[in-house]
């Protein structure tokens, strides 16, 4: 099946992020296809390089950075939601890419299933 | 981004509005993707319950809040063919209103109708 996943709250404070990244990796590892993961609303923030949790935890921006790596993800970050919350081009961590909406209703055409995380 | 788009598709959208609009930015930011979606040819429709009725109330003052009342663009959807609204009937007697007090033309649908309707959706984004 092709997914398309949208996250919806930022790292840390919140566990949709975990969820959608639990989520994609074992959809992948069963032999599904992973379209695209949109990050919207506070969602945006797990794409900062700027991020360093403490190393005895798990490390939500590089989590997604392996997957991007390793499976080709597209990880596309919204543009309006990032401007608002100081997320730009210059602060992007490696394997996210700035993008507008209009690839979030994309996914959903494309997609079999689009999955959201979030409350 | 939109020139890979397959323009063949359409598909049944549903933007699923619960909160108030002010407090947190879901409703604002739900909107936008809505307006998006205009331009993607799709069959959008809106639900509006909990308190995501109140995001359509008539006579928002956003003043003395400091921030900008993004109401009137409720009453635009109309010109982006964004027509398909429906509120839960539920939602709105539970925080005593009417169709009246609302500010745009909805469909007043009880809950058991919102989730029949929700069953005949492909994509349902919420917030």
């Amino acid at each position: 099946m092709k997914f398309g996943i949208l996250v919806n709250e930022g790292p840390y404070n919140h566990q949709a992020s975990d969820s959608a990244y639990q989520f994609a990796k074992a959809a992948i590892e069963k032999g599904h296809e992973v379209y695209r993961v949109f990050f919207y609303y506070d969602g945006v923030l797990n794409a900062t390089r700027f991020s360093e949790p403490p190393t005895d935890d798990r490390n939500v921006v590089k989590n997604w950075q392996k997957l991007a790596e390793d499976h080709k993800v597209d990880l596309v970050v919204c543009v309006a939601a990032g401007l608002r919350r100081g997320i730009v081009e210059s602060s992007l961590a490696p394997g996210f890419r700035i993008s507008g909406l209009g690839q979030l209703i994309e996914a959903g055409i494309q997609a079999d299933r689009l999955i959201a995380f979030g409350d | 981004m939109e020139d890979d788009f397959d323009g063949g598709t359409v598909k049944k959208f549903m933007f699923v509005n619960r909160k108030a609009p002010y407090g947190t930015i879901y409703a604002l930011e739900v909107l936008e993707m809505v307006l998006i979606s205009a331009a993607f040819d799709q069959d959008v429709h809106l639900a509006f319950l909990d308190d995501g009725v109140l995001q359509i109330k008539k006579g928002q003052d956003t003043k003395d809040l400091g921030h900008k009342n993004f109401s009137p663009t409720y009453r635009a959807l109309e010109g982006y063919d964004i027509e398909k609204l429906f509120v839960e009937q539920e939602s709105l007697e539970e925080r005593g209103l009417t169709a009246a007090d609302l500010m745009v033309d909805v469909e007043v649908i009880s809950r058991a109708d919102m989730a029949k309707l929700m069953g005949e959706m492909d994509v349902i984004l919420t917030a």
